[in-house]
């Protein structure tokens, strides 16, 4: 161009600030909506997370504090030495393989384990009470329960074995039943999060319609369009995760931290025992950063998708006019 | 460079808005599109943009037949193309420079090399003061000249203007029109579609007027 406007003040000079607009505006309402609801899911999705591997910890301590376990119990009767049968039955079960150690309740623990039904001050021998030994098992090598209960019952008629099987079926069972119930939940707070994401990112875009149709307008190709989005909700979606999952993990911690201090108390004992110990372990972490991934992985992709949608349904338009989707 | 060859265009099932359109836009013309309000116009000019494609008819532009153009090439055709829209469609959040160094940037270049070039036309369509100016505050006028500067930025083979002088006062038109001969004259084919007779009077050019889904050619 000879004598185009462009050549004919070209003394003119411009001071633009170094780092020109963003073409994909870096906050509005939209976004920041969204920041919200994905700070609020992804909170949501590492709690679950980590309360899923809680009770699956705790499930499989309950069921395998209770068989490293046995008892054998000792019925009281007339002209029956019971501390000689308590001692002999402790010998009988120490001396099979897979036992570590068997041990006798003596009488004072066995106030104790009484105490909530009879309260303090009760002479125990005055009263039938029965009396047990606890047996250690070594759980990689269990011993033959069945043999040791024959032992027992030849050698003491008035001894049982209990090796809680009936106890650690239940346990496993429930175990297993809440594990699943858990994991159940995880997987309907994830489709959730995928759905509120998905759905939330495409409603924060609907109000950038214009931006896409003018740079495609201007000759942008659909890549470049994309590339713009993409980048953007990239970092919305990373904001508003990283947000919800350290404030999830930041509640894992006050809790750990509370338990710790409270671990004395019969409160704390309490909580430990149903829950375990509250702590943050390594699987917690990759779970929360998983989730962060995830979130941010899907708001990307929907970004990128919903921009080349738009991109073609304007061009569908194009070749057939009759169809309005705007 | 362009060719409507019995061309009809409907939506739905209404009834045909243009009917048997057939023109030509050499290189280098200028001319003015225009009729009555319905007439068409904005839907012509979005066929000349290839925002639209024909019913019936064909259309040849760059010496390609539209019909076989792919989705992927149409943004380097578009590129050829400069348009002005009737509703401006600026983006709200950027500056009036940003707004017309836009199609630049889509294109990779780099800020310093064009630079000069935005502001001097910026200063040319009388926005010189305004370069930093968002277009929520700029007047309806001013958004018209952003839009029209958008649309030379990157010297298009053909200019289409739909009503770019809509806005803007008397003056203004005079000398948006001198801007749209002035690139006519270094080689760019102008279509001005507009109801404005005082600014066609002003110019011998060639009269395309759309009546009744026909289009009629003057000059």
């Amino acid at each position: 161009m000879a004598d185009t406007p462009m050549q004919m003040n070209a003394e003119t000079q411009v001071t633009q600030s170094a780092k020109p607009t963003p073409i994909v505006p870096p906050s509005n309402i939209a976004g920041q909506a969204l920041s919200l609801v994905i700070a609020i899911m992804s909170f949501l999705a590492c709690l679950t997370v980590g309360a899923v591997l809680m009770i699956d910890r705790s499930a499989s301590a309950w069921q395998s504090q209770i068989s490293r376990e046995a008892t054998i119990q000792i019925r009281p009767a007339r002209d029956f030495d019971i501390e000689t049968a308590l001692m002999e039955a402790q010998a009988i079960a120490a001396g099979f393989e897979g036992v570590v150690n068997a041990r006798i309740i003596d009488l004072p623990q066995t106030a104790n384990l009484l105490e909530p039904w009879l309260g303090t001050g009760i002479d125990l021998a005055e009263l039938p009470v029965p009396r047990l030994v606890v047996i250690r098992i070594d759980e990689r090598n269990p011993p033959d329960f069945k043999a040791i209960g024959a032992a027992i019952s030849e050698a003491i008629p008035n001894a049982t074995m209990d090796d809680h099987r009936a106890w650690v079926d239940r346990l496993v069972s429930m175990a297993r039943t809440t594990t699943f119930v858990g994991v159940a939940i995880l997987a309907l707070v994830l489709t959730a999060l995928v759905l509120t994401v998905v759905f939330a990112t495409r409603g924060a875009l609907a109000s950038n319609h214009v931006i896409i149709e003018v740079l495609h307008f201007v000759g942008a190709r659909a890549n470049f369009i994309a590339g713009q989005f993409q980048r953007r909700f990239f970092w919305i979606g990373l904001r508003g995760a990283v947000i919800g999952g350290g404030g999830a993990i930041l509640l894992f911690l006050i809790f750990q931290f509370w338990a710790q201090r409270n671990l004395t108390t019969a409160q704390g004992e309490q909580v430990a025992v149903l829950f375990g110990d509250f702590s943050i372990g390594m699987g917690t972490f990759i779970g929360a950063l998983l989730v962060i991934a995830l979130v941010a992985t899907l708001t990307t992709l929907t970004a990128r998708l919903t921009v080349i949608r738009t991109i073609y349904e304007i061009d569908e338009q194009r070749a057939d006019p009759s169809r309005q989707f705007y | 460079m362009i060719k409507f060859e019995n061309v009809g265009l409907r939506y739905g099932m209404e009834t045909e808005v243009l009917r048997d359109v057939s023109f030509e836009i050499p290189e280098r013309s200028f001319q003015f599109l225009t009729g009555p309000s319905g007439a068409g116009k904005t839907s012509l000019l979005r066929l000349l943009f290839m925002s639209l494609r024909p019913t019936r008819g064909s259309i040849s532009m760059f010496g390609r037949d539209i019909a076989s153009i792919e989705r992927h090439e149409l943004p380097i055709l578009r590129r050829r193309i400069g348009v002005v829209f009737q509703d401006f469609r600026l983006l709200d959040h950027m500056t009036t420079f940003e707004n017309v160094a836009l199609p630049l940037r889509v294109r990779g270049k780099d800020e310093a090399d064009f630079r000069s070039d935005v502001s001097d036309l910026l200063n040319w369509v009388g926005l010189g003061d305004k370069l930093h100016a968002l277009p929520p505050v700029l007047s309806g006028g001013e958004k018209q000249r952003v839009a029209i500067a958008r649309a030379l930025i990157d010297q298009p083979e053909v200019l289409l203007a739909d009503e770019p002088t809509g806005n803007v006062d008397p003056h203004m038109a005079r000398r948006l029109l001198r801007l749209f001969l002035e690139l006519n004259r270094s080689g760019t084919a102008v279509v001005v579609a507009t109801h404005d007779l005082g600014l066609m009077e002003q110019v011998d050019a060639r009269r395309m007027i759309l009546n009744n889904s026909h289009l009629d050619i003057y000059g």
